[in-house]
């Protein structure tokens, strides 16, 4: 038997749905509250009922209208690299700061997308950064942390 | 009410004001332009940027941006035939065919003269109804907005689920339960955290707009990047002919536009509903009213069938700011993510607002006006030039579109945990979408969330737990009613397609 992927989706909602609604019944309240008509469990496992009773006529129902995906006219290269530069810059903005790591992220990007035109990729990610940072820190007064550019006095 | 409309134009009639609205306008025509980035988007994007304005002049920014996105959207619909938004599919119909012909220009210009009318004529209804209506929410309590809370995330359900009401309510209830974590507003109790101090809080509205749209949207536009089905069909994009109406053209055009625009109003009102049902509306009512052989036009570039969605998209856009100014409750996914941005100035929308900040209430109406004028002047005569943007190649365009959206949860937090987060919620977004679950019912849910727990424990603390509540007072009844039709209905179509 072959399950559609919309209905993969939603056993994979009923899942997330029992689980939620099994912590909002663990949920910690005081005492006092415990019998109240409405306490901080109260609307949580409302929705992990209304979770489990939706994705369950979604599995169960039969499907009107089914979605077809291509998958061949997917560009699952592309999307893996652009979310693993995006992890990477995730991860590095706090160290080197957001000016550096900003830039490298949008010219990485930029060849991973297949650009090769190497003067204005540069344009649009040092320069490009440098202008952006100017207009929020420098003329809307917008703090921006960077303990990089903090380091060299480049910013107060 | 003269007071007020005073107060407005002082307000938005200030030099910075002025400029917001223009920026606003040129922004969201920029970003509306781009097939796969609607106003939501657009608005989305802007939110950083109006940390440091205040209230008023971050919601103008907004408002213009919202308008400029609309119309952007008309822009590649006519010269590409790739909506940039679902409102502007319509357009598309007749002003695709219209460019085919070589009067690009005059598709352009006749979207844009119906846009101005659509929205002045509906910035004139909302002049006229916002303050009354807010008079008249004042007598709501809390059943009544819970009830209204259901309605309003039921009927965008059945609105924009493209006849796939399950997925849409699966969303909904997904929005809810983020919206549940985090500190519980009156017990302090922190749910589903999971000893995760960087959760205490709750997540960040603009993160999960950030992640379920701009990004998920850049996602998307890259992972469908080989499908020949999407691949744009580039026309001429320097000769766009003449922007020129005709006498002839002005005559259609003045008969369709009032009807269309009170269309699109009142469906732009309605919770859920908005610019494409109104469009798509609008074009099926005005092939109705046109005579025969005007009929026949339909579909090979028509003014009548060009003028009529874009006057009711337009139009539709003043009319969803009603339930947002009036009862605090947003009737799409774009007012939504206004409400979002409204909660973090500080500000409560709703029937006190027309009391407690003036300025921003009338600010917002006469700045509509006043955008619509600007879209106007500023943005008809350099269309030509606008429509260039639409040859940027996405190997630009969605790294900047990631850097605007990881900067926009930087500035709010640096801290990296939310850009993890937002980028694993883009991912799972992306997905989801691919498989036509619609986002605009989560945002909806996410943002009212909040709202909805707190009214339904006032509701239920006044009622002492029982359910009572939900037919004690004449209004929750005929609200639930109403929703309860809606499902029905949704049931309905179900069966009767199936068979």
């Amino acid at each position: 038997m072959r399950i559609s992927p919309t209905k993969f989706i939603s056993l994979l909602f009923l899942v997330l749905s029992v689980f939620y609604l099994y912590t909002a019944y663990n949920i910690q309240v005081f005492a006092f509250d415990e019998n109240a008509p409405f306490n901080a469990r109260t609307f949580p496992i409302y929705l992990g009922w209304a979770g489990i009773i939706l994705s369950s006529l979604k599995i169960i129902l039969p499907e009107k209208v089914i979605t077809e995906v291509n998958h061949k006219h997917l560009d699952y290269k592309s999307i893996i690299y652009l979310i693993i530069i995006s992890l990477i810059y995730a991860a590095v903005i706090l160290k080197i700061g957001y000016f550096i790591s900003t830039s490298l992220f949008l010219f990485a990007s930029y060849y991973f997308l297949g650009e090769r035109r190497w003067g204005l990729m540069f344009i649009l990610s040092f320069p490009f950064v440098a202008a952006f940072m100017y207009l929020l820190h420098g003329l809307l007064n917008i703090y921006l942390r960077d303990p990089f550019l903090k380091y060299i006095g480049v910013m107060g | 009410m003269i007071e007020g409309i005073l107060i407005g134009l002082s307000t938005a009639l200030s030099l910075t004001n002025i400029l917001m609205v223009m920026v606003g306008c040129f922004a969201g025509t920029i970003i509306g332009m781009l097939p796969g980035l609607g106003p939501m988007t657009a608005i989305a994007l802007m939110i950083p940027i109006t940390y440091g304005f205040d209230p008023s002049t971050g919601l103008i920014l907004m408002a213009g941006v919202y308008y400029g996105a609309v119309f952007g959207g008309s822009t590649s619909s006519i010269l590409l035939n790739a909506p940039g938004i679902p409102g502007t599919v319509a357009t598309a119909f007749d002003g695709y065919p219209m460019a085919q012909q070589g009067k690009a220009g005059k598709a352009l210009a006749i979207a844009a003269y119906s846009s101005f009318a659509g929205g002045t004529i509906s910035a004139i209804f909302l002049l006229v109804a916002a303050p009354s209506l807010s008079k008249v929410s004042l007598a709501f309590r809390s059943p009544d907005y819970f009830a209204l809370m259901i309605l309003g995330l039921t009927a965008i359900s059945a609105f924009s689920s493209k006849g796939q009401f399950l997925k849409a309510m699966m969303m909904v209830v997904l929005g809810l339960m983020l919206a549940t974590v985090g500190q519980d507003s009156l017990s302090d109790i922190t749910r589903f955290t999971f000893n995760n101090m960087n959760l205490t809080d709750g997540i960040s509205f603009v993160l999960i707009v950030m992640a379920t749209f701009a990004m998920s949207e850049a996602l998307t536009i890259i992972f469908r990047g080989k499908d020949p089905n999407r691949a744009a069909k580039q026309i001429s994009l320097t000769e766009l002919g003449s922007i020129k109406v005709n006498k002839e053209e002005t005559i259609k055009m003045a008969k369709t536009i009032p009807r269309s625009s009170i269309l699109g109003f009142l469906i732009g009102v309605l919770p859920g509903a908005g610019a494409t049902i109104a469009s798509f509306l609008a074009y099926g009512m005005e092939r109705n009213y046109v005579n025969e052989e005007e009929k026949q036009k339909f579909g090979k570039g028509s003014v009548h069938g060009l003028s009529a969605p874009e006057t009711a998209n337009n139009a539709a856009c003043s009319g969803s700011f009603v339930p947002l100014l009036t009862l605090g409750i947003p009737g799409s996914g774009t007012t939504a993510v206004m409400l979002g941005a409204l909660l973090g100035f500080g500000i409560q929308p709703g029937p006190r607002l027309y009391q407690t900040n003036p300025e921003i209430f009338w600010s917002v109406i006469m700045s509509m006006y006043i955008g619509m004028v600007v879209l106007l002047i500023l943005n008809l005569p350099l269309i030509p030039y606008i429509a260039r943007i639409l040859a940027v190649p996405r190997n630009y365009l969605i790294p900047l579109i990631l850097f605007f959206s990881v900067t926009g949860i930087y500035l709010m937090s640096f801290n990296n945990f939310d850009i993890f987060l937002m980028i694993g919620i883009a991912v799972v977004a992306t997905f989801l979408r691919l498989y036509d679950f619609p986002m605009p019912p989560l945002i909806l849910a996410f943002v009212l969330g909040g709202l909805m727990e707190e009214t339904l424990r006032r509701s239920l603390l006044i009622s002492d737990g029982s359910p009572n509540f939900l037919w004690d007072r004449p209004i929750t009844l005929i609200i639930l009613l109403i929703t309860i039709t809606i499902v029905g209905w949704q049931i309905f179509s179900t069966f009767r397609k199936k068979n």
